[in-house]
């Protein structure tokens, strides 16, 4: 059992849990995932580590309600325990001095690369972040980025905060202008990964990706996280959740990750209806 | 049932009684009854109690058969139970999933003429019948002997491993990667072949017998096995992680939607109980026209479970005969008794999209069987021209597992074989790496319950002398 120590909404639709897990806290790293099972009949998702403290021994997630088992974790509150807790799982982001890197985080997305940015800080790096989401109030944490970045640039698609645009608009400015930039790293929605990735081949910029697939014991045993990289399946568990993007077949993820929205869709709605939310 | 009692001897074994093959197809209630008193009394009454017992020679477990089948002859069942148990802490795990045919009942000397003796069935009724009597004996606890074991993984092997180092008076830690603990019996066998409160009834009485038990703990991930041995303070470690990452066929459209590897079909269905889906929150994919490729135990399995799930057709691909198939061949009975379609001698070359990502049909190639491969079963090869296509809309392959290599690979001084697997000693679990052992599938590659079973066994006692000289010969 896993206790929520801190609960912060960040958003509507985004909320951030301050989990005590002193076992994982010691050993995880940034890029790794953890597994979080709420109850006896719930599901295994995986969710992304946005921060750890080794010595308060705690995890820190963000994740967004998007399904019925996210929205019951919304609903939990401080002092309430999580059943099952399972990591720190996936091999950890490479972090080295590469001399200028672009983190680019889309959505809750933000989250995982924050850690991510802060250790390419610490190695000595020049990064500059780019923070996107739909609207304003999705966006979150960008006093934390722009601690760990040199330079920050916040997008909106609406434009109701930052600039209007998707993150690939100033990705291509930057790697137009800046020759320098060795590495970009993109954790966000698939979609917003694809073009990342389009964007950076023209210019043959390396890019890292970190996949979200439907998994269910995280740990290789089942495969449901298999995607194509480089014309190989791999698991996304065990052999990422980091990969090169430009391998990725980012449409078969697509694809996969809308496996089950018939179910999803029951699901919530059946949830939904029990405790009378609209 | 009563009448019988008038007859003489019966020539034949008792059958156990099940359900209904059209019945049990559309439920995952247990598909055997069980023995009554009556009928254990009845079976037991053929074993001829042979001086020299060539049974307990097919046992991996030990277990002493004539001595358990005599006491139910006598009625004395909880006595019986008590002996199974002297050796084997799962019996009824065994009474149903143990290949008996191919081990103890394959040496009773009944069978040179007739049926064995329905070993496997008489230690299934002992052991349900202590369960409903409520009288769970654990054994006194022996006295303490300070050592600390590790053991990783909660399955057969790890569980018999865990049980017989308790019973000799070490502290046992055992640790589980899953929500829950039993390994395959949990998440790979199906609730109609193996209920799970059955599972949870023989993990409860390994906990009884004073091993701790942690679970949600990927170990190369939250602790490696040198952080257990040298900084949690462990004398000894099992490893017992079992099979690993599913095998797929490598040909074109495996990663379309609709198709699981068997794996994680049986662990959304078993594990996360997905067949009580919305009650449950894990889901499953509910086929019309199911396609299972393989001829082993994992394969039947699979088949069964979708034809439980509601499918109106399962086909069972194969690509050699029936007489190759490795299932238990009571399992391919119940198989073929539910109406699942058996396509021998058929390979899948390709799977077809419905131009969603969705799997909408295979293309399959006739086989005739070659000249014998380096297993000795003749190697299956393709029919040119003879290729069909068959309308699917899940498909599972069943083709086996590769080595995972998560907890290995945090450990350089451990040796493997070109496969990943962990070179152990066969009659100690002994590995290269001092205080380490290891057994079941992480060392022989997918195998049955009860070789895992008997690995951990042989591994219990070789910790035990381990413990006590801590003296390490490895010679691999």
């Amino acid at each position: 059992m896993f206790k929520i120590l801190k609960k912060k909404e960040l958003s509507d639709v985004v909320t951030l849990f301050e989990i005590d897990a002193k076992d994982i806290a010691r050993k995880v790293q940034p890029g790794n995932f953890f597994v979080l099972k709420i109850h006896e009949q719930g599901e295994r998702i995986p969710l992304t580590i946005a921060d750890f403290d080794r010595e308060k021994g705690t995890l820190t997630t963000v994740f967004q309600k998007v399904g019925k088992t996210t929205y019951h974790l919304g609903t939990l509150n401080e002092g309430v325990f999580i059943m099952d807790i399972i990591g720190p799982l996936g091999i950890p982001s490479h972090i080295e001095n590469y001399g200028k890197v672009v983190c680019i985080g889309g959505g809750v997305g933000i989250a995982p690369v924050y850690p991510i940015a802060r250790a390419l800080k610490e190695a000595g790096n020049i990064i500059i972040s780019i923070i996107g989401a739909r609207t304003k109030n999705l966006i979150f944490w960008k006093e934390k980025m722009r601690n760990v970045s040199d330079e920050l640039i916040v997008t909106t698609d609406d434009g109701s905060y930052g600039r209007k645009a998707v993150v690939t608009i100033p990705l291509d400015e930057l790697l137009r202008e800046d020759k320098d930039i060795k590495l970009v790293i993109a954790i966000g929605p698939a979609i917003m990964m694809k073009f990342v990735c389009r964007t950076t081949a023209k210019y043959n910029v390396k890019t890292i990706v970190s996949l979200n697939s439907i998994m269910v014991d995280a740990t290789g045993m089942c495969g449901a996280c298999r995607v194509e990289v480089g014309g190989e399946t791999k698991f996304a568990c065990v052999d990422g959740p980091e990969f090169d993007g430009h391998k990725v077949d980012f449409d078969q993820l697509m694809k996969r990750q809308q496996m089950y929205l018939d179910e999803e869709k029951i699901a919530l709605e059946r949830y939904r209806e029990k405790y009378g939310i609209k | 049932m009563e009448g019988k009692k008038e007859e003489k001897k019966p020539k034949n074994r008792v059958k156990m009684r099940e359900q209904d093959p059209l019945t049990r197809a559309r439920n995952f209630n247990e598909v055997p009854y069980g023995y009554t008193p009556f009928d254990a009394v009845e079976e037991a009454s053929r074993c001829l109690s042979c001086k020299r017992p060539t049974c307990r020679e097919g046992c991996p477990v030990e277990v002493d058969i004539p001595g358990f089948i005599s006491l139910i002859k006598e009625r004395k069942f909880l006595e019986a139970c008590y002996k199974v148990k002297g050796k084997n802490a799962l019996p009824a795990v065994c009474g149903r999933v143990c290949p008996q045919e191919i081990q103890c009942e394959s040496l009773c000397i009944l069978g040179k003429k007739g049926e064995p003796v329905a070993i496997g069935n008489l230690e299934r009724f002992v052991a349900d019948y202590e369960a409903e009597k409520g009288e769970i004996k654990v054994p006194e606890k022996p006295k303490p002997t300070g050592r600390k074991v590790v053991i990783i993984g909660s399955g057969p092997g790890g569980l018999t491993c865990a049980a017989d180092l308790a019973k000799s008076g070490h502290q046992v830690t055992l640790f589980e990667a899953l929500q829950k603990p039993g390994g395959v019996l949990i998440y790979g066998i199906p609730e109609f072949r193996l209920p799970k409160v059955i599972v949870e009834r023989e993990v409860e009485y390994i906990k009884k017998l004073g091993v701790e038990l942690i679970l949600d703990a990927v170990i190369g991930k939250l602790y490696t096995v040198d952080e257990l041995l040298n900084d949690k303070g462990y004398d000894a470690c099992f490893i017992a992680t079992g099979a690993g990452l599913p095998i797929f066929m490598g040909i074109l459209g495996e990663n379309l939607n609709g198709i699981y590897s068997a794996n994680e079909f049986l662990t959304r269905a078993n594990l996360m109980k997905a067949y009580l889906f919305p009650e449950y929150d894990t889901p499953i994919k509910r086929g019309k026209k199911v396609a299972v490729f393989g001829g082993g135990n994992v394969a039947m399995d699979s088949a069964r479970v979708a034809l439980r799930l509601g499918a109106e057709r399962v086909y069972l691909i194969y690509r050699r005969s029936e007489a190759e198939m490795p299932a238990r061949k009571a399992e391919v009975h119940h198989a073929y008794e539910e109406g699942i379609e058996f396509l021998l001698l058929t390979n899948p070359t390709r799977f077809i999209d419905d131009g969603k990502g969705n799997v909408c049909g295979v293309e399959c190639i006739k086989m005739e069987l070659g000249e014998p491969d380096e297993s000795g079963r003749r190697r299956p090869v393709p029919i040119k021209g003879s290729e069909f296509q068959i309308e699917i809309d899940i498909a599972i392959p069943a083709l086996g597992t590769r080595a995972n290599p998560l907890l290995t690979k945090t450990m350089p001084d451990l040796k493997l074989n070109k496969r990943g697997y962990i070179v152990a000693e066969e009659e100690t679990g002994m590995t290269s790496k001092l205080g380490v052992f290891a057994g079941g599938d992480i060392v022989t590659g997918a195998a049955t319950v009860i070789l895992a079973m008997g690995a951990g066994k042989k591994a219990a006692r070789a910790i035990n002398e381990y413990l006590k000289w801590k003296y390490w010969d490895f010679k691999s």
